[in-house]
């Protein structure tokens, strides 16, 4: 098997050659601890605070608003958790989505344990965050409305400035996690009235182990991690030079290239889709048509399962995901999937796939074409197809 | 979203290439288990002959690799066997077959001993016989807490 097709970018990204040559003087040369005094150190020192300059501006903050952390969950942790306890006297309400991250979810529900009261928004069947639920689960103790910029699995965007507004009109702290938007949407935290935000590194071509929160100057949360002084105090634990450069490169490239290649994602998306629904029967699109990340494709394709489709296009070479439980080690499929209203047997059919500039409409014409037999297949090994089958012939005896 | 799931090779081959996959028209007794819900179908079509032998068994499960796997190998094991044989087979005895299967893939071993029984006892119900052991299939596995519990797994919440 010499071919491989990867189409799972929303799962991780390649570190592109420029952010890997970037990288590579922190390892073994300038290796200096960030926080000493000595010249040596200080040359790491000017690396980070030139990745944080250029985050900042990417994201039209300020510098001393980025904090650099070791992943986009521990920046959504950092934010749920530390805006709890900094607010606990306020209230102990906070309003989230259905279809969060399982960063937020889990967090959520952590902090319901210590008796803060959570209300999960509910979307629509595109996957968007259904505002009139959000305004009016708004309470006097709310305390933070934490809401994903663009969603993991089905790619919906959400009206991310008109929650911030709705935010700020009854003063509630905005957290965004923006793992998989970042890079690959335009963000300006002033204009889109964010005052948290995640962010990772290696969902746009940066390295794993490296990830941001921009804090709004005005939001005083205390720390997350506690120790040394990094991070002015705020994050501590030694810095990941060469991860926090590689977050800085990647976010520059995306500065300078970021239209032309969501143009290229997006319409080689659009084929993709427009292929898979017109020559593969019994298939429907998750999420929205237009309103979505420009790399991601999700299907659900009837009467199969999604685990069996993984292995058979692994078996061709092509590496996609599902939101099928047995892959997920769960019995429930997808908690997105089943929040836009799909009933089990159809999430449990389902397979995301995310494109890069890298990939090319030939692989996709291969993707389809091997698609297309593989769930041929699977259908004529499932007991529910049969079913079909027989019932869509009596019909029309 | 995805995990990569360790199976044995004996999984994967069964997955790959999977035996007796099919229907038999007019068959002796057909079983079908499990539901959409929990994301596993599996139905079985026997073929059984006056003196009680299984001539053929064909099978169509809509599932996971694992699933597909044990519906291949319990078929596998139970053709050409007398009813009173077959009926011995144990999710136990599939998954050894198999080389072992994941901790959270032991509940597809049971559903292929399940789906065995279940076209047994519509077999029975046909040509109304009394088979000893023999238990009318659960209806709908997915409220069978025990079934999840069994399967070492934590039951729906």
């Amino acid at each position: 098997m010499s071919k491989f097709i990867y189409l799972d970018n929303a799962a991780t990204t390649k570190v592109k050659e420029e952010v890997y040559e970037a990288m590579q003087p922190y390892w073994k040369e300038l290796y200096g601890n960030a926080s000493s005094i000595y010249s040596f150190a200080g040359k790491s020192k000017k690396a980070i605070e030139d990745a944080r300059e250029t985050v900042a501006k990417f994201l039209g903050a300020k510098p001393e608003e980025i904090y650099f952390t070791g992943s986009g969950s521990e920046s959504d942790n950092w934010a749920l958790k530390a805006v709890a306890f900094a607010k606990r006297e306020k209230g102990k309400h906070i309003i989230t989505s259905k279809i969060e991250h399982h960063a937020i979810l889990n967090t959520c529900e952590y902090l319901e344990k210590l008796g803060y009261e959570i209300s999960y928004i509910d979307v629509d069947e595109y996957g968007v965050v259904k505002m009139d639920e959000l305004k009016a689960a708004i309470r006097e103790d709310t305390i933070l409305i934490s809401v994903m910029f663009a969603n993991n699995e089905i790619g919906t965007i959400q009206p991310i400035k008109e929650i911030g507004s709705i935010a700020h009109e009854h003063g509630i702290l905005f957290h965004t996690d923006a793992v998989q938007a970042y890079g690959h949407e335009p963000i300006d935290v002033n204009q889109l009235n964010i005052d948290m935000l995640s962010a990772s590194g290696h969902k746009m071509n940066g390295p794993k182990g490296v990830g941001i929160l921009y804090l709004r100057n005005s939001v005083k949360i205390g720390p997350f991690i506690h120790g040394g002084a990094q991070e002015r105090g705020r994050r501590a634990g030694t810095y990941n030079t060469p991860a926090i450069v590689g977050f800085g490169k990647a976010t520059e490239i995306a500065e300078r290239e970021m239209d032309r290649r969501r143009n290229y994602e997006t319409e080689l998306r659009d084929y993709l889709i427009e292929r898979v629904l017109s020559e593969v029967p019994y298939t429907r699109l998750n999420g929205h048509k237009t309103n979505r990340l420009s790399g991601n494709a999700n299907f659900s394709f009837r009467f199969i399962e999604g685990e069996s489709l993984l292995i058979l296009l692994d078996q061709k070479g092509i590496a996609g995901s599902s939101g099928s439980a047995c892959t997920s080690g769960s019995l429930d499929p997808s908690h997105v999937l089943l929040a836009i209203g799909l009933p089990h047997e159809i999430a449990h059919g389902s397979l995301r796939l995310t494109l890069s500039e890298e990939n090319t409409k030939e692989e996709i014409d291969y993707v389809v074409e091997e698609l297309k037999q593989i769930v041929e297949r699977l259908r004529n090994m499932s007991p529910l197809y049969e079913d079909f089958v027989k019932s869509e012939k009596k019909q029309n005896d | 979203m995805s995990q990569v799931i360790e199976y044995s090779e004996t999984v994967m081959e069964h997955f790959s290439n999977p035996r007796n996959v099919g229907e038999i028209e007019d068959a002796s007794g057909v079983g079908t288990v499990g539901n959409a819900k929990c994301g596993d179908i599996m139905r079985i079509y026997l073929d059984v002959n006056d003196e009680q032998i299984i001539q053929d068994c064909k099978f169509k499960t809509f599932g996971c690799g694992a699933a597909v796997a044990t519906s291949s190998m319990a078929t596998e094991m139970i053709k050409g066997k007398s009813v009173k044989e077959a009926l011995q087979l144990t999710n136990k005895a599939v998954q050894e077959a198999l080389g072992g299967l994941p901790d959270v893939k032991v509940h597809c071993s049971l559903l292929a001993e399940e789906a065995v029984h279940a076209a047994f006892w519509d077999y029975a119900q046909k040509n109304h016989l009394e088979i000893e052991g023999l238990k009318p299939p659960v209806e709908d596995i997915d409220e069978t807490k025990e079934f999840y519990e069994m399967s070492g797994e934590k039951g729906r919440e």
